[in-house]
């Protein structure tokens, strides 16, 4: 027997399956960050001798702008399929790889510029916060690349089998896409420019 | 009418056979493709259910030994530990006498096993995978794939703290929960196996929320309206979200302590920290207790995750054997949805000695006071359930009885805990241990018993031995009480709950040593009381009493609606419609004494 709403709409909730899925996935990671902040806070409102780093604020600005672009893009396909335009899902889905990759390549030369100023994890709490918290955040972009070259690669298969689930696929990852460039849009200035 | 007539007969035995070798599939070398994918990687909820059960039940086993070593050593204090103290290995017990770093590893194992291996898996992975989605009328999970992953990350966790014991200098010795700068700066090479292996278990616990709760709310049947649900599908619902919400903050905590330990960032250790009286070479400025914050705000709740699907099978089998509706299935429902809430602000009452500081406390005690309330509805309610009916006293029934004043001892010996002038002198006391153990031994346990004894027949057909049954429960009360009850008695005498040798060189324990054999004996005990339980568990397997799809005349689904055991996938003949509540029995003018959820109001 065939588990139902995997594709179609639950009248009473008006969610499918997976969607429902995905926003209560976002809320548990909206929980693993909200702790991830709080113990920032924690450790640097509670300790007289917090040290902050300068970090190089316009490579952040510069990855910043990545990920908002990168979030356009990534609607953009999902519209574009939703208006059975396969070709130019494809385009679009496909910036959304690349310039999560630019940013992946920008945060590793930061990354780089730190390592050669002797600046370590070890190094203090400061540092500590910045390479968990952005190495998280870096986790959540490279879990997202891997998905979205599955669906672009092998995955894009169901656009000829099941199209329906295919567009919800992409709205899902769309979703946590949105969910990964808005932590860093809290990121960026907690730790840049406060 | 109902589904019963649909049946059919002939397709039951097969069914069964099925599920036997599902029950026992680890006992079995088949090399079948399909046995493989049919029992080992199999998408099935049942068949996932019955993995989550095998596994967490040795996980409890294995937890339950850790036990009875550590009471042998309080009981018989350098004793030599008699069978398998030659098997613990030199550098633990030399000659079969346990050394207190090895106590140490024994009681921070205990607890994570039984915790995070054992009970969690057996009332959430094993009883929820299992009955939610029959009792909800759907065909299986949501996310049957993930359902099946949900499973193996826990196995894969399981293997992690299962091999830590032979890491360098032993398992995790800080305690199950792991406060630094004791497990970051002094603790062995175990503490970084137990984070890796509780990042696998959060995973999987998160795996399994999401698919609980889209399962609940997506996959009710026709006519099965929330308030038609099942009680013990609530409980379920209502800790997929504690476990959902509650693990990600210890995942950042755990995080946070492998970097500390791995990388030597130092974010819960304090500037000038003094280790063997050198001070330690990290950058300091941490904080110690932001560990505590973070690891109890889910160990709060995670609490909750224990009890609250024990006290959903207990109201399944309270109305069952009563021939009653439960009293106040509304309060019920809306009580364990408020304790849901407050379970997430009550967790720094487990920090009022920390010295954080007067208002904190004072805060932490009236929420703690106020969580009280919903948990009293919820007693009082299964207990008023109880007035007036002729009870069934059968095994499940049994239990479930004996889980009401249980639970009500742990619950009533912790109002002392929570208030924090007398927290100052039960605190970290064996007062605690007895404390908690009465919410999750004989209140949480026992209710997993009347779980196995009252599903028993929907799994394999076959009804569980009545006899061996009682004998398992009577024997399981007296010793379960005499295990933990001393424990009041030596916390209010003051008696540390970390001492090695129980107490032995306190004066002020003197007067309550006596009670150290007595509780050891009474575990031992209690191990051989739950041998009439493995036997019968086995036996009943292929000489239990055939019974037919319906044993104990009960209304929901689970019962009325398909085959014991169900069809292999899908669950359902056909989707069943919902027309009752989930404890209509006993209705004046129907004929039999229970109402099946799926029976259609007759005509006139």
């Amino acid at each position: 027997m065939e588990i139902p709403y995997t594709v179609e709409v639950r009248p009473d909730t008006g969610l499918y399956n997976a969607k429902m899925g995905i926003w209560l996935f976002l809320a548990s990671e909206v929980m693993l960050f909200g702790a991830l902040f709080s113990s920032y806070v924690i450790l640097r409102t509670g300790n007289p001798d917090w040290v902050q780093h300068p970090m190089n604020v316009g490579l952040a600005t510069l990855n910043t702008m990545i990920l908002i672009t990168s979030s356009v893009t990534v609607i953009m396909s999902w519209a574009s399929l939703r208006l059975k335009d396969f070709a130019k899902f494809r385009i679009y889905f496909l910036c959304t790889l690349l310039l999560a990759g630019c940013f992946m390549v920008v945060k590793a030369i930061e990354y780089n510029q730190e390592f050669s100023q002797g600046l370590f994890p070890w190094s203090d709490n400061y540092m500590g916060i910045y390479f968990t918290l952005t190495g998280l955040h870096g986790l959540h972009v490279v879990g997202g690349m891997v998905v979205i070259a599955y669906l672009l690669g092998p995955g894009a298969k169901m656009w000829k089998t099941a199209p329906e689930q295919y567009v919800n696929r992409i709205e899902s990852v769309g979703l946590y896409w949105h969910f990964v460039d808005l932590v860093w849009i809290f990121l960026f200035p907690s730790l840049y420019l406060l | 009418m109902s589904s019963i007539d649909e049946q059919h007969p002939e397709e039951v035995p097969e069914l069964s056979e099925e599920a036997h070798v599902g029950v026992h599939h680890e006992d079995h070398g088949h090399q079948e493709e399909s046995f493989i994918w049919k029992y080992i990687f199999s998408t099935d909820h049942k068949v996932i259910g019955i993995q989550y059960g095998i596994t967490s039940l040795l996980f409890l086993a294995f937890g339950f030994t850790l036990m009875l070593i550590m009471r042998w050593q309080l009981g018989n204090p350098g004793q030599p530990v008699p069978f398998i103290g030659n098997l613990l290995g030199q550098a633990n017990a030399p000659g079969g006498i346990v050394l207190p770093e090895f106590y140490n590893q024994l009681g921070a194992m205990h607890g994570t096993i039984m915790v995070f291996l054992g009970v969690v898996p057996l009332a959430v992975g094993a009883f929820g995978n299992y009955v939610v989605p029959l009792q909800i009328g759907a065909p299986d999970m949501a996310f049957p794939k993930l359902n099946m992953m949900s499973y193996w990350v826990y196995f894969l966790g399981g293997v992690v703290m299962l091999s830590s014991f032979f890491a360098p200098g032993g398992a995790a010795n800080s305690g199950w929960t792991s406060y630094p700068p004791l497990s970051v700066a002094v603790a062995t090479e175990g503490q970084t196996y137990w984070l890796i292996g509780m990042t696998f278990l959060i995973t999987s616990s998160l795996l399994g929320s999401v698919n609980f709760i889209v399962t609940i709310v997506q996959l009710r049947t026709k006519g099965m309206t929330w308030m038609r649900l099942p009680f013990f599908v609530w409980a379920q619902l209502v800790t997929a979200f504690l476990l959902l919400l509650a693990f990600p903050p210890l995942q950042a905590a755990g995080v946070f302590q492998l970097m500390d330990r791995v990388l030597g960032t130092s974010f819960f250790l304090p500037s000038g920290l003094v280790v063997s009286n050198q001070v330690l070479q990290v950058a300091g400025g941490g904080s110690a207790l932001l560990w505590q914050h973070l690891f109890w705000f889910l160990a709060h709740p995670e609490v909750y995750v224990l009890v609250l699907p024990g006290m959903g099978i207990i109201a399944e089998v309270i109305a069952n054997n009563t021939r009653k509706p439960l009293w106040g299935y509304k309060p019920l429902v809306y009580s364990i949805i408020f304790l849901g809430f407050m379970s997430f602000i009550v967790w720094a009452h487990h920090m009022f000695m920390t010295g954080m500081g007067t208002v904190m406390n004072a805060f932490f005690q009236t929420t703690t006071m106020i969580i009280s309330i919903p948990s009293v509805v919820i007693l009082t309610a299964l207990l008023l359930t109880l007035w007036g009916a002729s009870i069934r006293f059968n095994t499940p029934m049994l239990f479930a009885l004996a889980f009401l004043p249980m639970f009500g001892i742990g619950g009533l010996t912790g109002l002392p805990l929570g208030l924090s002038p007398s927290d100052i002198h039960l605190h970290d006391t064996y007062y605690v241990i007895g404390h908690f153990h009465y919410v999750v031994a004989p209140g949480t346990i026992f209710a997993l018993f009347a779980g196995i004894y009252y599903w028993y027949p929907k799994v394999t057909g076959r009804r569980m031995n009545e006899m061996l049954g009682k004998i398992h429960f009577f024997a399981s009360l007296v010793f379960i009480n005499g295990v933990f009850f001393p424990m009041f008695l030596q916390g209010l005498a003051g008696v540390s709950r970390r001492l090695y040798d129980g107490g032995a060189t306190y004066s002020h324990a003197q007067g309550v040593l006596e009670w150290n054999a007595f509780m050891s004996n009474s575990a031992f005990l209690l191990g051989l009381a739950q041998l009439p339980f493995i036997f019968n568990f086995f036996w009943s397997i292929k000489k239990g009493e055939l019974v037919d799809s319906n044993p104990w005349q009960a209304t929901t689904l689970e019962w009325v609606a398909t085959t014991s055991p169900p069809l292999g996938h899908g669950n359902f003949e056909t989707m069943p419609v919902v027309y009752n509540g989930p404890y209509e029995y006993s209705v004046p003018g129907h004929d039999d004494d229970y109402l099946p959820q799926n029976m259609a109001p007759q005509e006139g």
